[in-house]
């Protein structure tokens, strides 16, 4: 239980409209006040347990995704805010796109939506919390994500 | 060593934490109902300090490991040596040590948002550094001794002839606190310009440890406000827990100010209303034993 009663967060945006990130930052305002439950939006991967990616994630920016992911220290889960750090959302296809967080680095929650409501985010950090604690239990580290450098796409 | 100093000693390192962590936890509560929210509960530094424990300890250099617990074993030290009523000039230079620790820590990891944080810090340090010592200089000219055993044996408050210095205090109390508006070596507001400051490349234990030192460090700054009404002790700590308050009111009320900012404040502001006060105690050579 010691892990869930303190969750701190790390908002990771790749790309997004900033509908989602709009949508997080409200979760801490006094109408939800996440707080009240420990949650709090921490500034440095370092201290972070939760990596709440919002946006599809494009080849520039998938290196900075990955150097994120791997200053997190164990126990960490990744939550996917948004259709587009889910999927891709309406970007699938275009040409710099990779697709949805789940292409780069390991995902543990989605949150759909677009955007998802406040309510449904908090919603998503709860279910993240269960797979932290399984993670503690179990033992269970997140693999370093190796960095490959430039990323190109494969037709380019 | 008798077996009531051990006791005593004991005593302080078990219950300075949790005094800090309360006061933590109400600090957050009162931020919280000032802003129109709930509030996490009065336990949570606990829950936080207890969730770092049990995560990895993520480094850059194995120094940095050391620097932190150096800065805890200084700041117990100076708060051990203000509960025995040791110099407090004397004090001053090893709480001084506590902080430089840290700064040096900050600095060692080499990450720009560190080192940002870092020299701020030694920014604070510059600024309230004349303040503490004019404070020492006063206990000293009412009491011609720098043994905190005189001030607390005397009768007479030191509130009573140090008016102004009491004023810098209660400023250097937020400085030290890093509250706003001086709470840009580390906050945990200023994400984007800051991350996390001179702490930014802490994480799991190291960072627990820090934050179990700035529950000792809440205990040893109250401390020195409380030292102004020694004489009752009831009225001292009465006095020490409106200050903290104060800091958390203002705290919440203002904005962070540039660096520039606070060492004008105090180089001109604090520096002089101390100086005149000290000029009072010296020229009229009052005494409180």
């Amino acid at each position: 239980m010691s892990l869930a009663k303190s969750p701190w967060i790390i908002h990771v945006n790749c790309n997004s409209c900033n509908g989602c990130d709009i949508e997080l930052v409200a979760c801490l305002t006094p109408l939800y006040d996440a707080e009240r439950f420990g949650l709090l939006n921490i500034g440095t991967p370092k201290q972070a347990d939760i990596m709440v990616v919002t946006g599809s994630v494009n080849y520039k920016n998938v290196n900075v995704l990955k150097n994120i992911y791997n200053q997190i220290p164990d126990p960490k889960v990744v939550l996917a805010v948004g259709a587009c750090a889910s999927t891709g959302g309406i970007f699938h296809d275009c040409y710099n796109v990779v697709g949805g967080a789940d292409q780069i680095i390991p995902v543990d929650a989605y949150v759909p939506g677009c955007t998802p409501r406040p309510e449904a985010i908090i919603d998503g950090v709860v279910a993240a919390l269960s797979i932290l604690e399984n993670k503690k239990k179990g033992n269970i580290r997140g693999k370093e994500v190796k960095l490959t450098g430039k990323e190109v796409p494969s037709n380019a | 060593m008798d077996m009531n100093s051990v006791l005593t000693v004991v005593l302080v390192l078990i219950g300075a934490p949790i005094i800090g962590c309360l006061a933590s936890g109400i600090d957050r509560r009162i931020t919280a109902r000032l802003q129109g929210r709930v509030g996490p509960p009065i336990l949570q530094p606990y829950y936080d300090v207890r969730k770092l424990l049990s995560k990895d300890n993520m480094i850059v250099n194995e120094s940095q490991n050391f620097y932190v617990v150096v800065y805890l074993i200084f700041i117990i030290l100076s708060l051990l040596m203000l509960v025995f009523k040791a110099d407090i000039l004397m004090i001053v230079f090893v709480y001084t040590v506590a902080s430089i620790a840290l700064i040096v820590g900050g600095m060692s990891t080499g990450s720009p948002f560190a080192r940002v944080g870092s020299s701020r810090e030694i920014m604070a340090i510059l600024s309230y550094e004349p303040v503490l010592l004019l404070y020492a200089l006063a206990i000293y000219l009412l009491t011609g001794t720098f043994k905190l055993s005189a001030v607390l044996d005397a009768s007479t408050p030191v509130l009573m002839y140090t008016p102004l210095i009491f004023i810098a205090m209660l400023v250097v109390l937020n400085i030290k606190l890093k509250k706003s508006p001086f709470d840009y070596s580390t906050s945990h507001h200023a994400h984007q310009e800051l991350v996390k400051g001179m702490l930014t490349e802490y994480s799991g234990p190291g960072f627990a440890i820090i934050e179990i030192a700035h529950f000792y460090e809440y205990v040893f700054l109250t401390g020195l406000i409380f030292l102004f009404w020694a004489a009752n002790p009831l009225i001292g700590a009465l006095i020490a827990i409106v200050a903290y308050l104060l800091v958390i009111v203002i705290d919440n009320i203002t904005a962070r100010v540039y660096w520039q900012w606070m060492l004008k404040l105090s180089w001109t502001f604090l520096l002089a209303i101390s100086i005149v006060n000290i000029a009072f105690l010296y020229f009229s050579g009052v005494k409180i034993v």
